[in-house]
């Protein structure tokens, strides 16, 4: 490492990491309720276990990209970090609030934790995703200022580049867009059309700028490739994804008591955001084929590379399938929507966060890259964890296929449990794949265990 | 002579640019795909218009005819002779005439800036006329159409006033230009696409 205070960046990985295991049993506890629906009930009750696994996803990306700026962008700027002091206090800050928060939702019924917190104060909480307590929301706006500040000084002492320019970009968007978590309309139209501002606007906008930014960073650190090619790719994909992304937000304006211009909207705007994804897939592939050197660390190239393409999948191609007005009139809100948002969230998101670690942990150890046996479990867990996501993907594709056709479409249309019950093999298959997942990510935690030789930085 | 599809076309130039070392798309290659994927936008755009109006064909000729013709011939003029102005000052930098480049780009910008101006007293006329995106289809592509449009036209300004004030700086020579060249091209796509867009929707019926 180049910097001491990019070291500030490990505790942010390990509980990354931790987290992401957390969210991975909750979700397999709730792939498990789908089709044996007392399961640990009334101990953990299916809303609360979907409410623990994406919350925790959304609290361990964050703690990815928050470890992931603190060690890029001091190497980018070419200084030390503002204060390390402050994003260690920041560490802890966050990671007590996300364990209360948690063990909240986990020992308090939801009515009582809204009351004690102070919902009656102002009225945030009982949404998808935003299910966090007031105190916690508070909390995240002042972890993201903390972070934001701590960032932008270090750049503002620094060399200033592209790729820390979109990084934090990003991250003013990530902070900015959250405030709108804060605003509860009492109409039910209003509510869910700032809702996305948060939901849509994070995911499909800021994030992709931080997703971006970080991928790039790998790239011209693996391959060697020029710096001013690399920032010109990044930039002409950063401008297509926001042009697509944001009046793509429309595509969750259908029908929902918006106006009906958010159709065409919606449909046109983001039918084109594979685009920018489909670029990224090009370039980083480009990139790795005009490599101008051997990077001892193959397992980082091979997760940024799946990164590309499972991104360009998982939100492009999957994404695409229901975004177009005619076709959400029958597929919203179906298991569609379940299979895009598990490939989107692991190809765009997991990976890329997982890229990171894995290009920087070793760094951070003393190493330039793994010893060979702890690399190879890497690949290893990369194609367990990929191929059983896909599995995932596939089978509520299918499932989400033939519940639209059984309960929209059909000329004698069933009730929506009743469908359930008919589509349950797709989620005992699909729960055989979440089981798979895990063996893949267990691997990948072992393979920090794993000793070796390792060759030494350069 | 054979018609030739645009793939062999495609293929052609890129060994032509790889055998020659001469570069056939000028300004930057990574503009060209930003421009390639704003065209397929405004493709799908143009096409989603031709297919709506289909369906409501007296519909669309009905509102068709309170949009103001004048003054979308007006901006026509306006932008082809801005797109004039553009080629003159990329020919003054190959000969590295900083200062004529920078005062044909001024003019250009100006245009762009009277563009702007009769095309927000449209809009106005039409708000004023209660009109929105909601009145109906037709207006839903008319406004839809001309506003991406509109925002173009503004970021086409912002490139053509940083190329401004770098020339003047002498930030650009004979030999390095290709800066002037990338904004260029993307005026030229603002002005190609109201070309297209004028008649669809001004005047076509």
């Amino acid at each position: 490492m180049k910097y001491t205070s990019q070291a500030v960046a490990k505790p942010y990985f390990i509980a990354a990491i931790a987290l992401f295991l957390g969210q991975i049993l909750f979700g397999l506890i709730m792939g498990l309720q789908y089709v044996v629906g007392d399961f640990l009930f009334p101990a953990i009750p299916f809303n609360v276990a979907r409410m623990v696994h994406t919350n925790l996803l959304i609290v361990w990306l964050l703690f990815g990209f928050m470890g992931a700026s603190y060690y890029l962008i001091p190497e980018e700027s070419e200084t030390e970090l503002f204060s390390p002091k402050l994003a260690i206090t920041t560490f802890w800050v966050f990671l007590a609030a996300g364990a209360i928060t948690v063990l909240g939702y986990l020992l308090v019924p939801y009515a009582s934790l809204a009351k004690w917190t102070g919902n009656d104060l102002l009225n945030t909480m009982g949404r998808e995703f935003l299910e966090q307590p007031l105190p916690t929301k508070v909390g995240i706006v002042l972890v993201a200022l903390s972070w934001l500040f701590n960032i932008t000084m270090t750049m503002l002492k620094g060399r200033k580049t592209a790729i820390s320019l979109i990084l934090t970009l990003g991250m003013l968007g990530l902070a900015v867009f959250f405030l709108f978590s804060f605003y509860n309309p009492v109409n039910l139209v209003k509510d869910k059309f700032y809702w996305w501002w948060v939901v849509h606007l994070w995911v499909e906008g800021v994030w992709e700028l931080i997703l971006g930014a970080m991928l790039a960073f790998v790239l011209i650190k693996v391959t060697g490739v020029d710096r001013e090619v690399i920032e010109k790719w990044l930039y002409v994909i950063i401008t297509m994804t926001l042009v697509t992304g944001i009046i793509g937000t429309g595509h969750h304006y259908y029908w929902i008591g918006t106006p009906a211009y958010w159709q065409w909207w919606g449909s046109i705007f983001s039918a084109l955001e594979p685009i920018p994804f489909f670029m990224m897939t090009v370039f980083a592939f480009n990139m790795v084929n005009k490599r101008r050197r051997e990077h001892p660390n193959k397992a980082a190239v091979l997760w940024a590379l799946g990164t590309s393409v499972v991104a360009f999948l998982g939100a492009g191609v999957w994404g695409f399938l229901h975004t177009l007005a005619p076709i959400n009139y029958y597929a919203h809100g179906t298991q569609l929507t379940a299979a895009h948002g598990h490939l989107a969230f692991y190809g765009a998101y997991a990976l890329v966060v997982i890229t990171m670690i894995s290009y920087a942990m070793p760094i951070l150890r003393g190493r330039a890259a793994n010893p060979e046996r702890a690399q190879i479990m890497e690949m290893w867990s990369f194609w367990l964890m990929t191929v059983s996501m896909f599995f995932i993907a596939l089978l509520l594709t299918g499932a989400g296929v033939v519940q639209i056709w059984l309960q929209r479409i059909s000329t004698t249309p069933m009730s929506f449990m009743a469908v359930q019950d008919s589509i349950s093999i797709f989620y005992w298959a699909r729960e055989a794949a979440g089981v798979v997942f895990l063996i893949g990510l267990l691997l990948y935690i072992g393979s920090f265990f794993v000793k070796g030789e390792s060759r030494a930085i350069e | 002579m054979e018609a030739q599809s645009p793939f062999t076309t495609l293929i052609e130039i890129s060994n032509y640019q790889s055998t020659t070392g001469k570069k056939n798309l000028p300004g930057d290659f990574a503009l060209w795909i930003f421009i390639f994927a704003e065209m397929l936008v405004f493709g799908v755009l143009f096409v989603a218009y031709a297919f709506t109006r289909a369906y409501h064909v007296e519909l669309f000729n009905e509102s068709q005819l309170t949009l103001s013709r004048t003054s979308g011939a007006i901006n026509t003029l306006v932008l082809i002779t801005s797109s004039y102005f553009v080629v003159n000052g990329v020919s003054a930098i190959k000969q590295g005439l900083s200062k004529q480049c920078g005062y044909w780009l001024i003019g250009a910008f100006l245009l762009g800036g009277i563009f702007i101006i009769i095309k927000i007293l449209e809009f106005h006329a039409k708000y004023a006329a209660d009109i929105s995106m909601s009145t109906n289809a037709f207006y839903m592509f008319y406004l839809s159409l001309t506003f991406f449009h509109f925002m173009h036209v503004l970021m086409g300004m912002i490139i053509l006033a940083f190329i401004i004030f770098k020339v003047l700086n002498d930030g650009y020579s004979a030999k390095d230009y290709v800066g002037v060249e990338t904004g260029a091209s993307f005026w030229h796509m603002v002005d190609f696409l109201w070309i297209i867009l004028f008649p669809l929707v001004y005047i076509i019926r």
